[in-house]
């Protein structure tokens, strides 16, 4: 049996479709992801907290979902919008449905949408808000809006999605070669993987951590991760990472985690008008000419301008329309990534940064 | 100078006229006088105002000499036009004409098409860089059979293959030592030079292909990838190609991705590359099986099916440019250096010669009959199929296909078996006789995802069948949106095409055009290039 769904978006258009995985009503900030593949770990992404995705791919579901893909502990966007849901999975890793999935998380998804169509209505109004819902009608959806007092800018997602209990993770004690504290507003699994995989055992602490508390256990290292929404809401942030840059101790941000680095030294954000979320943008390294193709998520980016006489400088910029992508601290092994060398979803070509990571921690070691 | 890829035979046509007419443009662009020769005059790249000097001459060496002689060109692109052009540029180095006047071979370096071409210099490089290649033997003796079949950890099955023998014949797949003595020793005898060759036998996996890009930064890029729906066994010019892949997750994507980039790295070309990997459908697994150091026909393929102009960009890298310094035209806002990203499926079926040679043999395996194909776009792979099976002008507009309910149960088995330019059809057979997915991919090795859709596909014949006069809106709406032609919905449904058309029409149900931007709309993009679909948005 078909259930009707509608997508509703602030500017009063209106994209009505079938109900997939959980009925209900939802509401997030409407953004598009350009990736061809990848669609789990989109879905538990913690930086997608808040959000309705949609992907740009018009045949999803097609390789079901397993249980080795996944970003975090739980499904994070708001809902999920596709063209079309794949009638059966086929892959040998699948253990479930797309659908089932999203069902027994409780999230909505809509499939038989015009994506595309909804895509070029983003990038011409920009993100906007919308509501989705398998219950009310396209005007009850549309007042439902326009009632939203908080809106996607005004809520402090990383205190919904950062770990409320520090843990570990990778090597046990004796066999770790690194100890890295990790400040966690959203950290995805594979950067965890990433580390422990050259070694290194991470304690990963709740977005709330002070300075002291990364520190407290003297780790090699200390790591920002990224996470959702607007940094500007998130000075308790800002001054960790003041405190633990000071500390010197080498440090290596991502996504939001550069954000936070950059205003940490003075640096200020903006919001991107449709954001950059996908898994095909050239980033061009400043210093070797090098141009990589990145995996990306992020709806805000640092002004340039705000750090002309910081001690932080940009060392990477997005081809495409030239934000930064990358800092780096003038005197200190601290440096920091706009885009997921991590990749899941994405190309790994970046990989490279993790190990540059722990050799800046090898060479503070030798002094 | 460009050289052209001269006649046209199977595996290498109008393509290379469609890259090589690009080039000659891409290189006028930047202010670089072109020589072009090729001894096919029935070409566009041949046409007075794509090169500066056009010579339509036989392409062989004397010929080239006198030409390089009279023109004294500068340098000379040698991987736009297919295999011919490849070896002309090499002859030309060996013979020396090449040093004689000073002409710089530009783009990827000789010694690299050597490494890419040549099967042992490919194999040692893939072991280098670490990436898997399957083991093969070459055997001439009983005793080395014997050896052979009694070594330990052996990846059964093993595919035998006589050496020198017309289409392999005499070969066969050995699941245990016993067969694999028996099956070598027959392909020894049959074989004019006494040996066969031993390797993994990887029928039945997925074949998937990566078309990449490198320039003299080191900058690499993927373009498209695409997915087999004949697995391993067909060779790709005569398999059913989707792009981009459909049942491979990202970490599989991306660890093919990977490997497809760090082999155009490892042999250092300066322009494009195909890749051509095998994978177990049931593990992480994989093997290179091929890579086609050139703008291939799969390139053109990819480069329609993607908008990016491959044969350009090409072009430009071997003259020098870097990737982010040569701009995307589709866009005109961002620069060719991205890889494209898809908002629609695309579907290449090819176009066997078979309805004119009607003897020939009708059976595809490794070695290409296909003396054309179309290619597809639309929003889902079944409405794409169906466009495709219709532009290939063998008298269907569906998968319902002239003589096949006179099949026989067996002889549809045998066609699922074996591949011929038939299977599509009869797969589809299958489904109307009421066989399984688990059947039908068992006999085919097809995936079942695709085997799926293929059912879709007869199901709506059934159902439009099953409506006759009392065909309603709604399932009207839903044929069209798998791709059904109204002539075919009238046909089933018992009515007449005008009917159906002018209903269509009167519920809205008409088809909207869609831009291949090469960036999924996150970009505005000024290009001429749409399809159409039955979705909602036209942006024509």
């Amino acid at each position: 049996m078909v259930t009707k769904a509608i997508l509703a978006l602030a500017d009063g258009t209106v994209y009505e479709g079938e109900a997939f995985g959980a009925l209900g009503q939802t509401s997030g900030e409407v953004v598009f992801n350009t990736g061809m593949t990848g669609y789990q770990e989109v879905l538990t992404d913690p930086s997608y907290a808040g959000q309705i995705v949609t992907l740009t791919y018009p045949l999803i579901g097609n390789y079901g979902v397993n249980a080795d893909d996944i970003e975090s502990r739980q499904i994070q966007v708001a809902g999920f919008v596709v063209h079309q849901l794949a009638d059966v999975y086929s892959n040998w890793r699948a253990s479930e449905s797309l659908g089932d999935f999203l069902q027994r998380a409780g999230v909505l998804g809509i499939s038989g949408v015009d994506t595309r169509a909804l895509t070029r209505r983003l990038r011409h109004e920009g993100v906007m808000m919308g509501a989705l819902s398998t219950e009310e009608t396209a005007s009850d959806l549309q007042d439902r809006l326009r009632a939203q007092t908080s809106a996607y800018e005004s809520v402090d997602w990383v205190r919904r999605v950062t770990t409320p209990q520090p843990y570990t993770w990778g090597p046990d004690e004796a066999d770790a070669k690194y100890r890295v504290s990790v400040l966690d507003c959203g950290v995805k699994y594979n950067i965890l993987r990433e580390l422990g995989r050259l070694g290194a055992r991470t304690t990963v602490f709740p977005a709330t951590a002070t300075a002291a508390d990364l520190l407290e256990s003297d780790p090699d290292g200390v790591f920002l991760s990224p996470g959702p929404g607007d940094p500007d809401l998130l000075g308790y942030a800002v001054e960790t990472v003041r405190g633990v840059v000071e500390s010197g101790k080498p440090v290596m941000g991502i996504c939001l985690g550069n954000q936070l680095l950059g205003k940490a030294f003075g640096g200020k954000t903006f919001k991107l008008p449709f954001g950059h979320r996908g898994a095909n943008h050239p980033v061009k390294d400043l210093l070797s000419g090098r141009v990589v193709i990145t995996s990306q998520n992020h709806g805000y980016a640092i002004d340039p301008h705000s750090l002309a006489d910081s001690s932080v400088e940009v060392t990477q910029i997005n081809l495409n329309d030239g934000t930064v992508e990358g800092l780096r601290h003038r005197e200190l092994p601290v440096f920091s990534i706009q885009y997921h060398p991590e990749a899941s979803p994405g190309p790994t070509d970046s990989r490279f940064f993790f190990e540059q990571f722990l050799r800046n921690i090898d060479a503070q070691r030798r002094w | 100078m460009v050289i052209g890829s001269g006649p046209i035979v199977i595996g290498q046509a109008a393509e290379f006229d469609y890259a090589g007419a690009q080039a000659c443009r891409a290189l006028r662009e930047e202010g670089v006088s072109v020589v072009l020769v090729n001894s096919n005059p029935a070409t566009i790249m041949t046409d007075v105002e794509m090169a500066d000097r056009v010579y339509i001459e036989p392409l062989t060496v004397p010929f080239l000499r006198t030409i390089i002689e009279r023109e004294r060109p500068d340098g000379l692109v040698p991987t736009l036009g297919g295999q011919t052009g490849l070896n002309l540029a090499t002859e030309l180095a060996r013979a020396g004409v090449l040093e004689e006047f000073e002409v710089k071979l530009l783009g990827t370096p000789l010694e690299t098409i050597a490494k890419a071409e040549d099967r042992e210099q490919f194999r040692a490089l893939m072991r280098e860089i670490g990436e898997p290649v399957p083991d093969s033997h070459i055997i001439d003796t009983d005793e080395a059979l014997e050896d052979l079949s009694r070594r330990e950890g052996l990846p059964w099955p093993l595919i035998v293959r006589p050496a020198y023998t017309l289409g392999g014949s005499g070969g066969g797949i050995a699941h245990t030592p016993g067969e694999l003595n028996e099956i070598g020793r027959r392909g020894m005898r049959l074989s004019p030079t006494h040996q066969v060759m031993v390797e993994r036998c990887l029928v039945g996996w997925k074949e998937i292909e990566y078309e990449v890009m490198r320039d003299a930064n080191d900058t690499c890029i993927t373009i498209c990838n695409m997915e087999n729906f004949d697995p391993m066994g067909v060779h790709t010019g005569d398999s059913i190609v989707v792009a981009p892949s459909q049942t491979l997750s990202d970490k599989e994507y991306q660890m093919l991705r990977t490997a497809s980039l760090k082999i155009i790295r490892a042999l250092g070309i300066e322009g494009g590359c195909n890749v051509q990997l095998a994978l177990d459908p049931k593990s992480l697994n994989y093997f290179i099986i091929e890579v086609n150091p050139r703008v291939s026909r799969s390139s053109a393929l990819a480069s329609k099916a993607t908008g990016y102009p491959i044969a350009r960009v090409a072009a430009k890298i071997a003259i020098g440019l870097h990737l982010d310094e040569i701009e995307n035209k589709v866009t005109g806002k961002t620069l060719a250096c991205f890889e494209p990203a898809l908002d629609y499926c695309v579907v290449k079926i090819p176009r066997w010669p078979f309805d004119k040679f009607t003897s020939a043999d009708r059976r595809i395996t490794t070695q290409m009959k296909a003396t054309g194909e179309v290619m597809a776009l639309d929003r889902s792979f079944e409405s794409a199929l169906m466009k495709a099976v219709r532009c290939l002008e063998i008298g269907t507009l569906s998968l319902r296909y002239k003589g096949a309910n006179l099949w026989t149960d067996m002889q549809i088995e045998t066609l699922l078996t074996t591949p011929t330019d038939e299977r599509l059809f009869a797969i589809a057979e299958a489904f109307r006789r009421g066989l399984m997915i688990e059947e039908v991919a068992q006999l085919t090795h097809v995936d079942p995802w695709f085997l799926v859709k293929v059912r879709t596909l007869v199901r709506m014949e059934a159902a439009l069948r099953a409506a006759g006069s009392n065909l309603s809106a709604s399932l009207l709406h839903a044929a069209k949106h798998l791709g059904y032609p109204d002539r075919t919905i009238a046909d089933l449904a018992g009515r007449t095409e005008r009917e159906i058309r002018d209903w269509r029409k009167a519920l809205g149900i008409v088809p909207c055009y869609k831009m291949v931007d090469t960036c999924a709309a996150e970009f505005e993009a000024v290009t001429p290039y749409f399809y159409s679909c039955y979705d909602r948005e036209d942006e024509h």
